[in-house]
């Protein structure tokens, strides 16, 4: 479905040239569901404006079911829904007119669209307030109606650029329903990038992005494997937190930590070592409790980044830091 | 509500052909353009005060100080309407320039980026929309024609109206083609200032154009809006500065450009 090859994209800057996308290859098959992991700025938004016929590549290739993105564009455009990272309605409009047009533009019938409208407004629980202008709509009534258009003309590709930000449980819930029924029922393939790393826990394959260029690919089980076995959380006097980091990488060479709250230290589990409870044992400080867990997708961003999602999140307290053996 | 299992792979949307899709598609945002004029009335009906103030109180006072003579022997206020009219419709059309920007603010431009209809619909589309919009202003303030002592025949009438129309679409075209490095609409607003009062001013709208000092006719010559200001005038007073042929070929040949360079700018990258 998608085969992005060598991708570059630079931008002209009042500062310089900045390069968002460092030669980028990637292949996404035809009912796929991928997802693409990174840190702010990694480059996952400039990739998605590229794939969708917004940008164009400063150089190297991308394929959409075998067309290319900058010779037949309006024909990759009919395949692909979107939604965008940054807010895309008319708020002047109401909800039912922001589907109208949108259905007209992909070329659907009357009845196709009323259909569909329909459809879709009662899966994102705005049908009620269908003819309301989008202006007195809340955050995430916006972002379930982008999230109903962006399925509306029954899109081949659905690019998702963090689409659940502001959204109840629920809501996330019933949409991922459904997103999940449209791939079956017409083979849809999904292109995801989020920050809440749950969600890519269902995918088929995870890409986690860096700097321009891709760090790790491979299904979930796999890269949370490539992590290690487990991870190991301490919790310490905050005094000595830094005293015992540097012990553990000294002694057992473990690099990768992070710190989820003060006094706190987790790492994944080094290879060659019998027991937690031999690193515990000899640690030159005082431990108050210790837990262990397997990895999930935060430790495999963390390791392949460097960086800690929780970091990235508004919500992030200013005790949080993040750990690194090379620092 | 329940919809029919759709054969995988099948795309259900028939693909139509490029030119009926870009057909429809500037129908649409043409469409969008006027149901958003419709919603705003407020704006539509306050943005005729400049132009009745200008008729009435500008007008109606110098009508009595100058008298000799104006081209085709009529008075001041005859002499402005058409410069008033060829005002609001240039301010009105600049204004689609404007709702650009802001589409790209808001980002809506962006839904329209992605969908499957070429650049040069969406600027077909969006001039269309805009012109349309400035016509609608041009044609309240043209109903007061009576009221100035002015007559005419349908077929003036119908030219009156074209014209109108293509000095809106040439406007419109320009104010397009200036918005697609804008990201700001007050910066667009500035730009627009420095641009659109002196083309407005020099086009003789406000005063006849014989016996103007060297430098200003030089300057009135080189004013595309010149041209439409005069036709506009020839065909409603029946007096022309220029003759009829180069007052077409002049209004055609900006409309023209303008509606090229839009274009042509819309298909390199803009950004979003
Ligand atoms: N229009 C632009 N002009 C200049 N630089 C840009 C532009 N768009 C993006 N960039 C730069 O490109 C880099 C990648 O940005 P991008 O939006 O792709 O990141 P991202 O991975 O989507 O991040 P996030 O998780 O915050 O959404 C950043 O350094 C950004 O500043
Ligand atoms: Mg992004």
């Amino acid at each position: 479905m998608i085969r992005i090859e060598n991708l570059k994209k630079e931008f002209v800057t009042p500062s310089g040239v900045r390069t968002a996308v460092k030669g980028l290859d990637l292949k996404v098959g035809t009912g796929e569901f991928f997802a693409l992991l990174g840190p702010n700025g990694a480059g996952k938004t400039t990739t998605i404006s590229i794939l969708a016929t917004i940008l164009k590549p400063t150089s190297g290739s991308v394929r959409v079911d075998d067309l290319d993105v900058e010779k037949e564009p309006h024909l990759v455009r009919q395949k692909i829904g979107i939604i965008f990272q940054d807010p895309s309605l008319d708020d002047r409009l109401s909800a039912l007119e922001n589907m109208e047009f949108h259905g007209r533009l992909y070329g659907m019938s009357r009845n196709q669209r009323g259909e569909r409208t329909e459809t879709l407004l009662h899966m994102v629980d705005l049908w009620d307030r269908k003819d309301d202008l989008v202006r007195s709509f809340s955050g995430g009534m916006r972002r379930r109606l982008e999230i109903a258009r962006g399925l509306m003309h029954y899109p081949r590709l659905l690019i998702l650029d963090e689409p659940t930000i502001g959204l109840d449980p629920k809501t996330r819930r019933v949409i991922w329903e459904y997103v999940h029924q449209s791939r079956k029922k017409w083979g849809m393939t999904v292109f995801l990038t989020t920050h809440y790393l749950e969600e890519a826990d269902s995918a088929d394959r995870v890409g986690v992005m860096d700097e321009g260029s891709l760090v790790a690919l491979d299904t979930p089980e796999k890269l949370k494997k490539m992590v290690g076995p487990e991870i190991v959380i301490l919790k310490t006097d905050p005094h000595s937190l830094e005293s015992v980091r540097q012990y553990l990488e000294n002694t057992f060479g473990i690099r990768d930590f992070h710190s989820e709250a003060p006094g706190e230290l987790s790492f994944p589990m080094p290879t060659g070592v019998e027991s937690v409870i031999n690193i515990v044992r000899s640690v030159p400080a005082s431990i108050r409790a210790m837990t262990i867990r397997t990895p999930d997708l935060d430790d495999v961003f963390i390791q392949m980044t460097g960086k800690n999602m929780v970091l990235n999140q508004e919500n992030a307290s200013p005790f949080h830091r993040v750990y690194r053996g090379k620092l | 509500m329940t919809e029919g299992v759709i054969k995988p792979l099948d795309s259900p949307i028939p693909l139509p052909a490029p030119i009926y899709r870009d057909l429809r598609a500037i129908y649409t945002l043409w469409l969008r353009d006027i149901i958003r004029l419709w919603r705003d009335k407020v704006r539509l009906v306050g943005s005729l005060i400049q132009p009745v103030l200008f008729l009435f109180i500008l007008g109606g006072g110098l009508k009595g100080r100058f008298s000799a003579g104006f081209s085709g022997g009529g008075n001041y206020q005859q002499f402005i309407f058409p410069g008033i009219l060829a005002m609001s419709i240039l301010f009105t059309a600049s204004f689609a320039g404007i709702a650009v920007v802001w589409d790209r603010e808001v980002g809506f431009l962006k839904e329209v980026l992605v969908a499957p209809l070429s650049r040069t619909a969406v600027v077909l589309g969006k001039v269309l929309g805009g012109s349309t919009n400035s016509l609608v202003q041009g044609l309240i303030l043209f109903s007061l024609y009576p009221f100035f002592g002015i007559h005419l025949n349908p077929a003036r009438f119908a030219l009156a109206v074209m014209t109108m129309f293509v000095i809106g679409l040439a406007q419109t075209a320009m104010g397009i083609a200036l918005s697609v490095r804008m990201s700001s609409s007050q910066g667009f607003m500035v730009l627009l200032n420095f641009i659109i009062l002196p083309l407005y001013f020099l086009s003789g709208a406000m005063f006849p154009l014989n016996g103007l000092p060297k430098w200003l006719s030089i300057a009135v010559v080189l004013d595309p809006v010149t041209y439409g200001v005069d036709l506009l005038r020839g065909i409603l007073l029946g007096a022309h500065h220029f003759s009829l042929p180069v007052d077409i070929l002049a209004l055609g040949a900006f409309g023209s450009i303008m509606i090229f360079l839009a274009v042509r700018l819309f298909n390199m990258e803009s950004p979003v």
